[in-house]
């Protein structure tokens, strides 16, 4: 498939783009932050955003939703990184849609899948146990109760934990990995909520045997680690999909003020100390887009997508990174302040560039499935 | 359209046929570098009997240029033909039939710029491998700042008596004939008076002198012109528009045909280097660093892809070439570094003979690639002002 955007792809992403610079410019974040938004999202924003039907993009027709591909919602999650917006779109619309539509458990995708849909349901993938990303689920067990199952552990930066009223829950279960969807209100389940760098909540969650009925298992005759690495994988792409949008704004926001910022009496783009680090950018940021419309390409033509999302995630990590840094430090002293919004693309950025494992990690991910 | 389409898929199954039938066996197995590759000139070197007679006989179909008109010795082919044509090519893997400076570079002024005659007798000489040519751009003052040129071309009535040096001619003890960039009116300011020159090698007043290189070899010279005597026809262009054609040339140079080996991925060697058959490689550091470079590779072809897809939507790839050269440059580095290191104290190993210490030897010449051809910092301020705008000083 050729390596640009199809008609429809760019329509999406002019849509989005008009959109989130009109309805959500990073100085709603700012007044989110500044407030203590309980939420931490704007819901008349959110409630716009499902008019769009974008909570629903990767919802099959059949159960109510638009039936797009992952390559339709890159373009939205991409511009939305650009204005940095906060939203559920990450926690429901991709992770929580991607769950349940990759399950083989048939009811919870007719009861679900239109209630995500309609609007009424909301879902946080309750994952990490440690203060690294890893892809088992090691310390939330979940014991045999006659025909349902006992949770019981702690998971930690659930985002959205504390808004979602349902949660994906993975656990050990025996040997295996297991997948469950529980209502957030169920008896066991407390949550501490904690502000993170970019102004998101994320929840601590513990679970003291935790009682969840079968038909709410999302892993039935498949692999449930198969099955999670898939979610995984869908999030990384997404996560990548959103910090190329960060990148890309820092960038043009630095790129801007190299023009207009004057020292020594000119502008301080003329400087080649300056110039040969942005050019360099330029070109890092070129091969990032590259990999994002070929993995998101490939994810919807059903390809094994392991190595394209490692090798995506820690590119966009790695990038973006040292994208924002340059940011910081070619604004100057104005960089540092927190008046000036290029910091909130740092504080985002590295928030994404940890979820689902950082640069880092996909590397050697990238290794070990190349055989090296 | 319809009977368009239809034609391009007789002509695709005719060149299949055709390749099949006319491609000697030993001329699929791909080259590992273009310079076991046939180079024409006055006095061919053919490897062996099939790299003739694969030659010839692509030669008299017009296929070593399949795009350039047929007057001209080419082949004719349209653009969609001609990817075809390549496409058919690699898939039995059929090398280049030639190879050569005049093909890829002098070939795109000429088509653009020369006169008829210089088409005719040029062109057909370089489609049909008759003459080689090699290329006089830099001088020892004239390096990043190629518009400082000092080579003069004095006009002396029906001739031009050229003087001058230029250096990192390649294969200019080998050359036939050189393009070579002269400076014609030396009171104009440094860009406009210099213009392009076609001269034959075999001139009175032209030597050269080979340049070893740290690795140990080149097809590198300086060439010296000392009173050259070159007939007034033999200038592309008007007097004084050289630069205008040399730097048309930058963004049109030809890329060629026919198949280039796959290399065996960097971490297939690094596995290969410690007698592994499978991962992981002891050194976590240099298995990250090996994983990092595989992926900023395979990001760089993919951006390579990404533009070709973009050029057949009609956009222009314009300053991009730029970007192109200083990342694949600073990659290839990178890669022989990453490869020294896998060796070891194995792969330091020099001898007498280039082979014996190849590794070692061709780490010392990457480190030319983001020299040669416009410097990485050269190449990253074409960036700075041609893509990002920024403002001059």
């Amino acid at each position: 498939m050729a390596l640009i955007l199809n008609e429809e792809q760019q329509m999406i992403r002019q849509a989005a783009r008009e959109f989130f610079q009109a309805n959500a410019p990073v100085s709603q974040l700012r007044a989110l932050r500044d407030s203590r938004d309980p939420l931490g999202y704007e819901p008349s924003l959110w409630q716009s955003m499902m008019d769009m039907g974008w909570h629903a993009m990767l919802i099959p027709e059949q159960y109510g939703g638009l039936g797009m591909g992952l390559s339709e919602m890159g373009q939205v999650l991409e511009e939305s990184g650009r204005t940095l917006t906060s939203s559920p779109l990450l926690t429901t619309g991709v992770l929580g849609v991607s769950s349940i539509v990759f399950c083989h458990n048939e009811q919870l995708k007719s009861e679900i899948l239109p209630a995500i849909a309609d609007g009424s349901v909301s879902i946080a993938l309750a994952h990490e146990e440690t203060h690294t990303h890893k892809s088992v689920p090691e310390s939330v067990m979940a014991e045999i109760d006659g025909q349902a199952f006992r949770l019981t552990g702690k998971k930690k930066f659930v985002v959205d934990g504390t808004n979602a009223n349902r949660l994906i829950v993975t656990a050990k279960e025996g040997h295996r990995t297991a997948l469950f969807l529980v209502p957030s209100s169920a008896k066991g389940v407390t949550m501490t909520k904690r502000i993170m760098m970019d102004s998101r909540y994320a929840a601590e969650i513990s679970f003291d045997r935790v009682l969840v009925e079968p038909e709410l298992r999302l892993d039935q005759g498949e692999r449930g680690q198969d099955l999670l690495e898939k979610i995984l994988d869908t999030g990384r792409i997404a996560l990548s999909a959103e910090l190329l949008g960060i990148g890309q704004e820092a960038y043009d926001r630095t790129l801007a003020y190299l023009k207009e910022r004057k020292q020594f009496g000119v502008p301080i783009g003329s400087f080649q100390g300056l110039q040969h680090r942005a050019a360099h950018l330029f070109c890092e940021l070129e091969l990032c887009k590259s990999l994002i419309i070929k993995t998101l390409n490939a994810f919807d033509e059903g390809k094994d997508i392991r190595v394209l999302a490692s090798m995506t995630k820690s590119k966009l990590s790695e990038v973006v990174q040292h994208t924002t840094n340059e940011a910081i430090q070619m604004f100057g002293g104005i960089g540092m302040t927190d008046d000036e919004e290029i910091g909130f693309f740092m504080k985002r950025a590295r928030v994404a560039q940890q979820m689902f494992g950082d640069a880092n990690f996909h590397i050697h991910r990238f290794a070990s499935l190349k055989g090296f | 359209m319809q009977t368009q389409t239809k034609s391009l898929e007789t002509f695709r199954k005719e060149t299949r046929q055709w390749l099949e039938d006319h491609c000697p066996q030993s001329m699929r197995i791909p080259v590992s570098s273009f310079e076991e590759t046939f180079m024409g000139g006055r006095n061919p070197e053919f490897t062996s009997e099939d790299q003739r007679i694969w030659f010839e006989r692509m030669r008299d179909r017009g296929w070593t240029a399949p795009d350039w008109p047929q007057v001209y010795g080419g082949g004719g082919l349209n653009q969609q033909e001609y990817r075809v044509l390549k496409e058919e090519m690699s898939l039995i893997n059929c090398r280049a039939p030639l190879w050569s400076f005049g093909l890829m570079m002098l070939g795109p002024a000429l088509l653009q710029f020369g006169t008829e005659k210089q088409k005719k007798k040029y062109l057909t000489e370089i489609a049909r491998g008759e003459v080689w040519w090699c290329q006089g751009y830099s001088e020892p003052g004239a390096g990043s700042d190629l518009a400082n040129l000092q080579t003069r071309a004095v006009d002396k009535g029906d001739h031009y008596e050229v003087t001058g040096q230029k250096v990192w001619t390649s294969y200019a003890d080998k050359a036939d004939m050189i393009f070579c960039l002269v400076r014609t009116d030396p009171n104009a300011s440094k860009h406009t008076g210099i213009s392009f020159l076609l001269i034959d090698m075999t001139s009175k007043g032209v030597s050269t002198q080979p340049i070893k290189l740290i690795s140990g070899k080149s097809p590198f010279c300086e060439t010296f012109f000392d009173r050259v005597r070159v007939s007034k026809e033999n200038i592309v262009g008007a007097e004084n528009y050289g630069w205008t054609i040399a730097k048309y040339l930058l963004t049109h140079e030809r890329s060629g045909i026919g198949v280039v080996a796959k290399s065996i991925p960097l971490y297939e060697k690094a596995l290969a280097f410690n007698g592994l058959k499978k991962g992981p490689l002891p050194d976590p550091v240099l298995r990250a660093e090996i994983a990092r470079w595989s992926i900023d590779e395979e990001a760089m072809k993919l951006t390579l892809e990404r533009s070709y897809d973009e050029s057949k939507e009609g956009k222009e790839p314009g300053a991009k070439s730029s970007f192109f050269k200083y990342y694949s440059s600073e990659l290839n580095k990178r890669k022989y570094e990453l490869l020294l290191s896998c060796g070891g104290h194995d792969a330091l190993v020099w001898g007498n003979r280039y082979e014996e210490g190849k590794l070692a030897r061709d780490m010392c010449r990457t480190k030319g690639n983001s020299i040669e051809g416009g410097t990485s910092e050269i190449q990253l301020n074409i960036i700075s002002k041609h893509i990002l705008r920024l403002p001059n000083k």
